[in-house]
């Protein structure tokens, strides 16, 4: 045992061994014990736990897994293989993806302006905290709709087309922008806002001159992002309530004409605006910063 | 933008900060704006019509959308339908986050595999991402038909898509620091793997799942609608048989359980982040 004696001090221990918990082999434990990790250990135990209980659940129908699998691979190798254009056009491919692609991008803006007067009632820096929370329970409630529930609600009210489409999709957009927005809002310096309060400034003075000016390029970060989550939501809304654009054309073309080259010819356009549309995003979210 | 509060002389030729913020505000306006217009065009998109249908919408849903003593007997059946739902969202994000965080173990700068691989990881990853799950969903009904794995797999291979990508970005902010120390002391790959890489990000890794899960119950209400299977299909039975009230009973089941889904994941955040 080594011991130091400084200047009339308590000893000081430097056994270090003695603190160190070791394995029953005498391996010295790493892993340290703390609640999160325990949280963390019972979190992934119980969906473990779960998912095995889904799998010996599930109704399976008797389903020949390894033959639907085997004919899934012949299919996926048609439809990336052999893409072919039998009952639509390119012209109209075309058309159809900038039907999609305008559907995703007024469902945005629409979202964007609702978001951002919202998020004035829901940041914490800013709000009345009783209106704040008002606010961030009724957004939770639209976010937990799927957005192809809000588009099936509003096609009974408004008549199957555009307007259903956007409207639902605009719902979600709102509610999950108004939530990113607020985030950006309370990121922002407490000092700016206390300076202009100080100085008299009106509340929309410090929303125009403050608020907008230092979380908009966070605000355009996030709402790129959801433009590019609403293409593939427009995309999925025209196959499930058959609003029109590409979605619907994949719909017809695997559910209508069982035409698995077409199909991949749809995809093929649908993953390459996709990509596109990601690329874009990234640039504009490296110049914004 | 945060040149305002500096005080620095300004030459008289520059044009001053605001200006320049006006400038580019008028042109991003004037940018959305015509995309606006275009995109109204395109879609054949009524503003006015839009507009009106909302309170339609919100009268329609008070007389009609409301839970009735026929909807309340179904009940049982929607509550098993909607467990179903809920199983296959956490059992399709537990298998593609084990399958995505050994596949993105290739992919990460941290266990130093050739940057050959990781470029096909990353690739692949990007595949299985940018293919619409619809697309999937669709696919795998031809050979698996209405059945539970249909939407299963069409949702599995989204969310690896998505996982890896997320896991890659993930591993490498975090465990960047730690890996090198563990490399310095002449730790293997593996050991590195375990004793490093894993309790670094798992906190992180375990709050995406959580994530996931709650993105994957909403996506599998729309996988049903496509696939005939889940809750989806039951909301789509109802609603074109116009039984809305029952219809809202499986509308109200859903938001039940995301909303607790997502309570329940933040207060794990807090506990392990």
């Amino acid at each position: 045992m080594s011991e130091l004696d400084i200047a009339g001090q308590p000893p000081v221990s430097l056994d270090i061994v003695k603190y160190m918990r070791k394995t029953r082999g005498g391996k010295i434990k790493t892993a340290t014990k703390s609640k999160s990790n325990r949280a963390i250990k019972i979190t992934l135990f119980v969906l473990l736990a779960l998912t095995i209980y889904g799998f010996l659940t599930f109704d399976y129908k008797n389903v020949d897994i390894a033959k639907a699998m085997a004919g899934t691979w012949n299919n996926v190798k048609v439809l990336f293989g052999q893409p072919k254009l039998t009952y639509g056009t390119w012209g109209g491919s075309l058309k159809a993806l900038f039907v999609t692609f305008s559907l995703g991008a007024l469902a945005t803006i629409f979202g964007a302006i609702i978001a951002f007067f919202g998020s004035l009632l829901c940041a914490k820096n800013i709000a009345n905290p009783y209106v704040a929370n008002i606010t961030k329970s009724f957004v939770a409630f639209i976010r937990a709709v799927p957005t192809i529930l809000w588009v099936l609600i509003f096609t009974v009210a408004a008549g199957l087309g555009s307007v259903a489409a956007v409207i639902g999709l605009t719902f979600h957009s709102a509610g999950y922008l108004i939530k990113a927005y607020a985030e950006s809002i309370e990121e922002m310096d407490e000092g700016t806002i206390e300076a202009l309060k100080a100085s008299g400034a009106s509340f929309w003075q410090i929303v125009f001159q403050a608020i907008l000016p230092s979380s908009i390029s966070r605000m355009t970060a996030w709402t790129f992002l959801r433009f590019e989550i609403n293409f593939t939501n427009a995309l999925a809304v025209g196959a499930a309530a058959g609003v029109g654009g590409i979605g619907f054309d994949l719909y017809m073309a695997g559910n209508h004409y069982f035409d698995l080259r077409e199909l991949g010819y749809i995809t093929y356009i649908v993953v390459a605006a996709v990509i596109l549309l990601e690329m874009i995003a990234t640039k504009i979210k490296a110049t914004v910063r | 933008m945060d040149k305002t509060t500096e005080k620095a002389p300004r030459p008289n030729n520059q044009t001053s900060v605001f200006v320049q913020r006006k400038r580019t505000f008028t042109l991003a306006f004037l940018g959305v704006a015509a995309l606006f217009v275009v995109s109204a065009v395109v879609t054949n998109y009524e503003i006015i019509g839009g507009l009106e249908s909302i309170p339609k919408a919100v009268i329609w849903m008070a007389q009609h959308f409301v839970p009735n003593a026929k909807a309340w007997s179904r009940l049982p059946y929607i509550l098993s339908k909607l467990v179903e739902t809920a199983l296959v969202s956490v059992a399709v994000t537990v298998c593609a986050a084990i399958c995505a965080f050994f596949f993105s173990l290739l992919g990460t700068k941290t266990t130093r595999t050739a940057p050959w691989i990781a470029r096909i990881v990353r690739i692949i990853a990007a595949f299985f991402r940018n293919v619409p799950d619809v697309v999937w969903a669709i696919l795998l009904l031809f050979s698996f038909g209405q059945n539970i794995l249909t939407g299963f797999f069409a949702l599995f291979f989204s969310t690896f898509g998505m996982l890896t990508r997320t896991f890659i970005e993930t591993i490498d902010e975090v465990s960047a620091s730690c890996v090198e120390a563990l490399y310095a002391t002449g730790a293997t790959s593996l050991q590195t793997v375990f004793n490093g890489v894993i309790p670094s990000s798992l906190p992180e890794i375990v709050s995406w799942v959580l994530y996931m899960i709650e993105t994957n119950i909403r996506s599998s209400t729309l996988i049903g609608i496509l696939t005939a299977t889940g809750i989806g299909y039951l909301f789509d039975l109802y609603y074109k048989r116009m039984d809305y009230s029952s219809a809202s009973l499986v509308v109200i089941s859903i938001v039940i359980l995301v909303i607790a889904i997502e309570i329940l994941s933040n207060k794990i955040r807090k506990v392990i982040m």
